[in-house]
């Protein structure tokens, strides 16, 4: 397990006076400290990891946030942003000194402009609810995290979230225009707005995948897209892993940019044909989903081509869909495999590296024999057109060394990812749960820089504490690391 | 001037900078030096001789060059594999031949018209090595194209110029070049009418990757006798027909569309993307302003009311402009951009107008002492550039 700071004494001793202090700035309705009722964000998506919060307010407004914000500063009390809690890093994990600051009351959009395509939001609503709002009207907002039907834009812009499209239209950094934060001193700053450059430093750049180390995001401006006249899929079953990776290499290198280029290793189309009745080959070693857009006709071209290049490398099946509905049916698998993987094991970790798409055979063979060396199933699920890799780890949650071996095997896997040439977290963030990897990608002086932009932001550390950055003993940084059992 | 050809030469140079305390001018081959606010040092650290391109893998969208490799020559490089460089970023007609750097245009983050749809150079840094003030190498992000670990100092230092450290080398994304270019040309047009047209275009369903619009002067400029609107598309052969015809299409509501093939096409993008269009005589200033872009055509107003001309593109969300670089003139364009939430560069002006005040948008106090820390947690000593965006 991943060590928690020790809570600040000074700060448990006051607790009734925080209560007290958040009750006398915010609505009743907005302060949670009934543990009864805190009980529910005491996780997030990494539920093997859990600790009750000091205190949850809900605020309703920007100056609610930066009220809140404001007394935390003045008062030496950490802080923990959080969205849906659907991060799968630990992000909105609490800390037992820490107010949590859930978003979710501010879930209005508050502007659609369709001339200057764009909509401000607030941070509480949904990723899907603002592609919802304006599909009627040809438009949406493009990246699709798999969690879209529950995660907010707020955590998206802390994580940077990202999704199976990005390949053609990026991730959430390059998808968002204007930001309103909160810095943990109150202030309301006002970051880019409805146009495309900024002058001076790249403030949301850095803002956006900070993990609520540097601010709360309450108000976003986001890009909306007019949507193609239609999209569709196709699907190639090929015999090994190495034959699938050349044919990715071969459609990429034929000039035709998918919007969706997925692979699916054995184990993954098994489980998720068994749960979905997809209709994918179970002969098959790999399966690559490709999905392209346009007119009927400009849809018909581009299958017609990718058909063609798949046809070289010795496909066991292809299968192009001839309507939306046999799109959606190739889709069905891949879009459920976390609960087709959640029927065949009593709890599995996601894991999220980046490697360079040459290098995906070796990858996979190499996480094959770690799996058989930790007696632990994997199903590797692969965006091919950008490198993210997720491979899903099957183990028992409730048999301490199972959940043990788990966490081992996915370290050891994302070190794999960094000693290839890639990363160790592509859009799920670092976290807590990869928090202590991040010196096998980066040195101790890189981390410190870091550092330091965040003490830039945040002098005192309260900004999602213990979060992203290993901690660093010794140092007036960080706090010093205590076991600390969930 | 100190020009290392490796990365230990440019942390030997800073390091001693910073041990005596002497700023550098920060530059790759100096044509941007008149961007922004001047900078005053006995000294120069130039990366223009650190050059080559260490990687390129075609097939996984990725290259890596040292900063000071020309934009020309990582350009050719990528030509070969029938790719390009996503935000298609300038060669600024202004600046004369002079040849500029890939560290340069990441300094200062400039993109082209396909920005409009496919993302500004920020976007698409995939990866950087710097040398910080502090004298330290430090890498951000890496070679692949998804990448959120730790903070993105990648997107700190693109638009920069030079004033956290100084790049060594750089990674970018980059895709396919287009087997084909299409145009759809309305003329006539006024300002207002020509955004409406081209919000029209960016809101089809038709992936428009270039939207702008010339006014008399800028379209007299290439040949045009009335003020040109125009639509680009990018794509197969047969895709860019058909789109090309559907727009025409969308914009027969506005009047006769003519439609330009690839090779004009290629040429006319290029001056636009060039700012070819502007007219810039001696001592005249140029501006480049972000705004929505339906607010385009009231900056256009306002510069032609201070005796300034220019043209829009991002679909009127980007003026370039040229006139006279005076203080009232640059107060009509602040002001102008401020009123309609945006932002300005200058390109090129006066000493005087690069000394004020508002050479660049001001920040909020809290904004700027954030800005200060961050600046000092890179350049602790104050070496790098210093006041090259802002004064203090």
């Amino acid at each position: 397990m991943i060590a928690l700071p020790q809570p600040k004494a000074d700060v448990l001793d006051r607790r009734d006076a925080v209560h007290e202090g958040l009750r006398a700035l915010l609505p009743a309705r907005a302060v949670i400290t009934d543990p009864s009722r805190l009980k529910p964000y005491e996780t997030d998506g990494l539920s093997a990891y859990r600790q009750m919060p000091l205190a949850v307010v809900l605020p309703e407004s920007t100056e609610q946030v930066a009220t809140v914000l404001r007394f935390c500063h003045q008062n030496g009390v950490r802080v923990v942003p959080r969205g849906a809690g659907t991060s799968l890093a630990g992000g909105a994990l609490p800390l037992a000194d820490a107010v949590v600051i859930g978003m979710m009351r501010m879930n209005r959009i508050l502007d659609v402009n369709y001339a200057d395509r764009y909509a401000v939001v607030q941070a509480g609503v949904t990723n899907l609810g603002i592609t919802k709002a304006v599909e009627a009207d040809g438009f949406f907002y493009a990246p699709d995290p798999s969690s879209q039907l529950a995660c907010m834009i707020g955590g998206n812009i802390g994580m940077n979230s990202g999704g199976a499209h990005c390949l053609k239209y990026g991730v959430t950094a390059n998808n968002v225009l204007g930001i309103k934060l909160v810095t943990i001193e109150g202030e309301i700053l006002e970051l880019g707005g409805a146009h495309l450059d900024t002058a001076g430093y790249d403030w949301m750049g850095i803002v956006i995948g900070s993990e609520g180390q540097l601010g709360i995001a309450t108000e976003i401006t986001v890009r909306l897209l007019r949507a193609p006249e239609g999209t569709r899929a196709m699907l190639a079953a090929f015999k090994s892993n190495e034959i699938a990776g050349r044919c990715v290499d071969a459609i990429i290198g034929s000039g035709i940019i998918p919007v969706a280029l997925e692979f699916m290793d054995r184990p993954a189309i098994h489980a998720c044909e068994a749960f979905a009745k997809a209709g994918y080959p179970l002969d098959a070693e790999a399966m690559l989903i490709i999905e392209v857009e346009g007119s009927v006709e400009e849809q018909d071209a581009l299958l017609g081509r990718i058909r063609e290049i798949c046809g070289r490398f010795d496909p066991i099946s292809l299968k192009v869909s001839q309507s939306a509905e046999e799109s959606a049916a190739i889709w069905k698998g891949r879009k459920g495999a976390f609960g087709a993987i959640g029927r065949i094991s009593p709890d599995y970790l996601c894991m999220d590296g980046t490697i360079p798409t040459s290098t995906l055979p070796e990858v996979l063979r190499r996480i094959g024999e770690m799996s058989e060396q930790y007696g632990l199933g994997v199903a590797n699920i692969f965006h091919a057109g950008d490198g993210n890799l997720h491979p899903l780890i099957m183990f028992d949650a409730n048999n301490p060394e199972s959940m043990h071996k788990a966490e081992a095997f996915g370290a050891d896997i994302l070190k794999l990812c960094v000693e290839v040439g890639g990363c160790l977290t592509g859009e799920h963030g670092v976290g807590v749960e990869k928090r202590d990897l991040m010196n096998v990608q980066f040195t101790e002086t890189e981390l410190d820089q870091q550092r330091r932009v965040k003490t830039a932001f945040d002098a005192g550390w309260l900004l999602n504490t213990a979060k992203v950055f290993p901690l660093k003993p010794g140092t007036d940084t960080a706090p010093a690391p205590m076991p600390h059992a969930a | 001037m100190i020009a290392p050809s490796d990365e230990a030469g440019l942390v030997a140079a800073i390091e001693a900078a910073a041990a005596a305390r002497t700023p550098l001018t920060i530059e790759g081959l100096g044509s941007k030096a008149g961007f922004a606010r001047p900078v005053q040092t006995a000294e120069t650290l130039s990366t223009r001789n650190l050059t080559g391109i260490p990687l390129h893998a075609p097939q996984e969208l990725i290259v890596s060059a040292r900063a000071g490799t020309t934009l020309a020559a990582l350009e050719a490089k990528l030509a070969e594999a029938g790719q390009h460089l996503i935000a298609e970023p300038p060669h600024y007609a202004f600046l004369g031949a002079e040849a500029q750097t890939v560290g340069g245009i990441i300094a200062t983050n400039l993109s082209g018209p396909r920005r409009i749809a496919w993302g500004a150079m920020r976007d698409h840094v995939m990866g950087i090595r710097a040398v910080t003030g502090r004298a330290e190498v430090i890498r951000s992000g890496g070679r692949v194209l998804k990448n959120v670990t730790g903070l993105d100092l990648c997107k700190l230092f693109t638009g920069s110029y030079g004033t956290l450290g100084v790049m060594s080398e750089i990674t970018l994304k980059v895709l396919p070049a287009p087997e084909a270019t299409g145009t759809v040309v309305l003329a006539g047009l006024d300002a207002a009418t020509a955004v409406k047209a081209l919000s029209a275009a960016l809101g089809s369903p038709f992936s428009v990757t270039g939207a702008a619009h010339l006014p008399e002067g800028a379209a007299a400029a290439l040949g045009h006798a009335r003020p040109i609107t125009i639509a680009r598309i990018e794509d197969f052969t047969d895709s860019v027909h058909y789109r090309i015809g559907r727009l025409a299409e969308i914009w027969g509501a506005f009047g006769m569309v003519e439609q330009l093939d690839t090779s004009a096409s290629l040429a006319l993008w290029r001056a636009v993307r060039d700012a070819a269009p502007l007219a810039v005589r001696e001592g005249d200033a140029v501006w480049r302003i972000s705004v929505r872009p339906s607010a385009g055509p009231s900056i256009l107003e306002a510069a032609q009311a201070a005796g300034l001309d220019g043209y829009l593109d991002w679909g009127g969300g980007l003026v370039f402009l040229s006139g006279p670089g005076d203080e009232a003139a640059h107060a009509a364009i602040a002001n102008a951009a401020r009123r309609a939430g945006g932002e300005w560069w200058l390109l090129r002006a006066p000493d005087a107008l690069r000394h004020s005040p508002d050479a660049l948008p001001r920040e909020p106090d809290a904004l700027a002492a954030i800005r200060r820390r961050v600046t000092a947690a890179f350049d602790p000593a104050g070496i790098l550039n210093p006041g090259r965006l802002h004064a203090a």
